[in-house]
């Protein structure tokens, strides 16, 4: 099953600028399906990514990040080629990870 | 004739439908097209030509932002992954949409719709997809839903950049879906008696409630879109459908006469604008 | 994980603290040895911050402590948002030894939408989409040098972002 994830890491110069959308409902678990009954919540709660066995950027999420979620953030120290790997854990205990290249 | 076709131009600047001067001559689409973008040029001369195609983008800088902030990496990024993946998938006897379209499917969206001389009716995208899985065994997908919007998305997507040519063939019939599809533009309907140029040609860049107002001229080269209110994709015939429900009037089955020559008419008059779909909008 | 070396090392030898063990490797660690700051710095996920309905509450479950404006955060939203729904948010700061930035909305059913940690290397900025319930403040903030910064702007909602 494809990824949810999808990951666009960019070197500018030396910085790694890295983008990412992930499919994911967040649900708030307020609002209501077409029978009347309220949706549970179901949310990415924390998002890692971890470049060289290091945590270069952890994410926090509550109910509050929009549907498809999406984060933009650059570190230094990295180089083309170079792996990161991007996952995440959700209010259910659902996990996906995804490891993309710097380019 | 000069003063013809001044009275033309302004028969569509005050959005009168089949005003007497209108009827009086053999319509000219040319003259009209030519008229109706000259009205929007004219009304907004900050607006780059190309940039009508942004809807209410276009219109307003704060929103335009918003806008350009999220497609950097765009909300329909999924609705085209799962299109470009469903049309690369055969059909159970093996053909694909592929085989259904000229060059394959790929970079065509833009001469849709056409008018089919051997029918006598205009044929859209949305349309001839739907011909494409029933003539190859398979069951129509709902016009409204997310798997004719992913189809289009991938289209819309292969195509992008290039600019609207629909053709009227000379032919009366053709020229009659034209006009058909302009009357249903301009004549207003429902309980807010609203026509689609109220909205459109009159007010664009303004607010109806919360919405900032596209201008009618380019406002399908972004379809398919992913719309915030929906939360996902939606085709054509889901915003002709919308659209006709939230102006309180009754909307019209999908693919049928009336959307299909709308559909006609504001792709025709919008003739040499890019295809900037598959689009995001509030 | 490394460690660091020469002047610091005697001021991590003399600092006590319950949280202190965990927290030697990360460069930072040095500046925030009171176990109050440990919310915000190791990986938890800060559950009770996010379940604070009012901002108070939500600052102080993860931070535990005051803030003050500054000019160095640079907070970008929309005057409007096109919709509640997904609100483009960014922010930048010229602020040093930045280790925390979170973005809370006044108006929210609860209050944090979201908390992320800066790393050694890392820029201090941030871009996401957040959702709105209606017109409210957007509190940004930032977590320099141990002390806890704060930059605010309003964003209107017309059409709100929990489903209504």
């Amino acid at each position: 099953m494809a990824s949810s994830i999808r990951v666009r890491a960019v070197l500018n110069g030396d910085l790694a600028e890295v983008q990412t959308l992930i499919q994911h409902p967040m649900d708030t678990g307020l609002v209501k399906d077409a029978k009347g009954e309220l949706i549970p919540a179901h949310y990415i709660q924390q998002l890692t990514f971890v470049h060289k066995d290091k945590t270069v950027f952890l994410a926090d999420w509550g109910t509050a990040v929009s549907k498809d979620p999406y984060v933009k953030f650059a570190f230094k120290g990295a180089a083309k080629g170079d792996q990161l790997k991007v996952s995440w854990v959700d209010s259910k205990g659902g996990t996906d990870s995804l490891t993309a290249t710097i380019q | 004739m000069t003063v013809l076709r001044l009275a033309l131009g302004l028969g569509f600047a005050l959005g009168l439908v089949a005003s007497g001067v209108a009827a009086a001559d053999k319509t000219d689409p040319v003259t009209e097209a030519k008229a109706f973008q000259q009205f929007f040029v004219k009304k907004f001369p900050k607006v780059a030509f190309d940039d009508f195609v942004n809807g209410p983008y276009s219109m307003n800088e704060d929103m335009r932002r918003q806008w350009e902030d999220k497609e950097q990496f765009p909300p329909y990024e999924f609705a085209l992954e799962a299109g470009k993946e469903m049309f690369g998938k055969p059909f159970k006897n093996g053909k694909t949409y592929a085989d259904c379209f000229p060059n394959g499917g790929i970079g065509i969206r833009q001469t849709y719709p056409y008018f089919d001389d051997k029918e006598g009716k205009v044929i859209t995208l949305e349309l001839a997809l739907n011909r494409c899985r029933e003539a190859n065994g398979e069951q129509p997908y709902s016009y409204v839903k997310d798997e004719m919007a992913a189809l289009t998305v991938y289209m819309a997507y292969t195509s992008r950049g290039k600019r609207f040519e629909i053709k009227i063939p000379d032919d009366p019939r053709a020229l009659d879906a034209y006009e058909k599809g302009k009357e249903y533009f301009y004549t207003r309907r429902g309980q807010l008696n609203f026509s689609c140029a109220s909205c459109h040609v009159q007010s664009p860049g303004e607010r109806i409630r919360a919405e900032i107002l596209a201008p009618a001229l380019g406002i399908l080269n972004a379809m398919p879109i992913y719309r915030s209110e929906w939360s996902g994709m939606g085709t054509i015939s889901r915003r002709f459908v919308t659209c006709n429900s939230q102006t309180r009037a009754v909307p019209v089955e999908p693919q049928s006469d009336e959307y299909r020559n709308l559909e006609y008419y504001l792709s025709y008059v919008s003739n040499g604008l890019p295809v900037s779909g598959p689009g995001a909008r509030p | 994980m490394t460690a660091s070396f020469g002047p610091l090392a005697t001021r991590r030898l003399i600092l006590k603290g319950a949280g202190l063990v965990a927290l030697i490797g990360l460069g930072n660690a040095v500046l925030h040895a009171t176990p109050v700051f440990a919310a915000a710095n190791d990986d938890k996920y800060p559950e009770d911050a996010f379940r604070q309905k009012n901002v108070g509450d939500a600052i102080k479950a993860l931070y535990g402590r005051d803030h003050e404006a500054s000019d160095k955060i640079k907070l970008d939203a929309p005057e409007i948002a096109e919709n509640g729904g997904v609100v483009p948010i960014a922010l930048t700061t010229t602020l040093p030894n930045v280790t925390s930035i979170a973005f809370i909305v006044a108006e929210n059913p609860s209050a944090l939408a979201a908390s992320y940690k800066i790393t050694e290397g890392t820029v201090p900025a941030v871009a996401n989409r957040l959702k709105m319930a209606k017109t409210s403040n957007v509190i940004a903030l930032v977590e320099s040098g141990g002390k806890l910064y704060s930059a605010t702007k309003e964003v209107k909602v017309t059409v709100g972002g929990c489903g209504g």
